[in-house]
This record gives structure tokens, sequence and C-alpha cells, in this order.
């Protein structure tokens, strides 16, 4: 299950994700990363209450970062010893911005 | 041992998973290795659901055994699907930006990186793929 709360403020978005980032939730964000307004310059993605994250996971925020590098900034904030774990094994933690 | 034989849908996953964490949860094992398992059994079956059975649904056959006193955890998964070894698949290269980096083989790689072996056979019509864990790693 993956529960996902939308705090805008202005051209800054922060993404709270609450759950599980699996094969079967991903589609849910990668709905929203889609949806993303071109005037959302700011976005955070906030990981204090996401367990788990899969390649599906990874794969939506790889998309998320292409767009955001078009069209402003985006960073990752409170992630867990065990999602860092996977970020740093998948390069990712290269490519994102951990905050 | 323990089995679960189930239909190869992603829709399944949950009940995948809910199988295989009620036997880890019985072993004593950190957070950080259920869920480098969990990874690695959803990265697993989400293959076979995805690209194992071309017509149609087929099964998926998962086995998990672990013997008293042994720090090692298998799971073996078993289908009738087209011959596939995605250990042959080659390694991402995870040195590369955002803008250069492919979507896809991610996965079967951190199945590599985070299991202590993967052992994968074609035998009598049957993909079998072994995982291996150290539970006290």
């Amino acid at each position: 299950m993956l529960n996902i709360n939308k705090d805008a403020d202005g051209s800054k978005l922060t993404i709270a994700l609450q759950g599980r980032l699996d094969t079967t939730t991903a589609p849910q964000l990668d709905e929203e990363v889609k949806q993303l307004q071109d005037k959302v310059t700011d976005l955070n993605f906030d990981m204090s209450d996401l367990q788990y994250i899969s390649s599906a996971g990874l794969r939506v925020l790889l998309s998320a970062q292409k767009l955001m590098n078009k069209q402003g900034s985006m960073t990752i904030t409170n992630v867990s010893p065990e999602i860092m774990e996977i970020f740093d094994v998948t390069g990712f933690c290269d490519i994102l911005t951990i905050k | 041992m323990k089995e679960l034989s189930i239909d190869a849908k992603v829709e399944n996953l949950g009940k995948v998973l809910e199988f295989t964490d009620r036997e880890l949860e019985t072993l004593d094992c950190s957070v950080k290795v259920q869920t480098q398992i969990d990874i690695a059994v959803e990265e697993i079956f989400v293959n076979i659901a995805s690209y194992a059975y071309v017509d149609g649904v087929g099964k998926a056959d998962i086995t998990i055994e672990h013997e008293e006193g042994s720090q090692f955890v298998s799971i073996t998964f078993t289908d009738q699907g087209i011959p596939y070894d995605p250990l042959k698949k080659e390694d991402p290269d995870v040195t590369l930006s955002a803008e250069e980096r492919e979507i896809g083989g991610l996965g079967i790689y951190m199945v590599k990186k985070s299991m202590d072996d993967v052992i994968y056979r074609y035998e009598n019509g049957s993909n079998i793929l072994t995982l291996v864990k150290n539970l006290s790693a």
C-alpha cells in the first residue's frame, strides 16, 4: 500500500510517501509525476514514512529526476538507512539529491 | 520446506510477499535482510509474471527452505514458461547520470548485489531460479 500526500506552495511541491513503493504501487506515483505542472520548479519527496522501494519505484524516481532536470530541481529527504542502502547499491545516490 | 503455487500474475505479488515474509518472521533476521529478500522476491516474481508465459497465465511455484540451525535461507522459483536466464542480462552501468541511465536491468542487478548466491537452471521444461541469503549478514 502506498499513500501519496501532496503539499503545494507556489512553485514548490512536496510529495510525502507513506508505505511501499513497489511494482503494484509505483504506477500511482508515476501518474502523479506525469501530471506534474510546468510551474513546479522545486520538487521534494519526503520519504520519512516510506518503508520499501523496489526497482519499479526507482524507475519512477528516475523519470521524475529527468523531468525536473528540465524544469527545476528535485530533492529527496528523510531517507531511512534501508532505502539509502538501495540508493547506494544502484548508484541512485549519485543521481538523486538526497538531503 | 514451505511451498506456494500461485498464478504468475503481478496482482499476486502481495500474496507472494505475505508467504515469504511469514516464513522469514519465524527466523531471526534484521529489517535490512528482510527488505533485501523482499526486493529480490518481488523482482523475480514480477519477471515471471511479466515475461514467462506469452500466451495467457501460467503457474509460479515458490518454495522457501531453511535448515534448523543454518544461517542460510533459500527461496526457489519454478515456472514452465519460456526458457529465460535473468542472470545473463548485462549489468547496468550504475555510474551514469540520470539522463544517460536506462530504465531496465536494475531489478536483477539489485538481486545479484543483495543475495549471497543466485542460481539458475533449466530442467524438464522448467525455469528454476534459487536465491540464497545469509540471514546473519
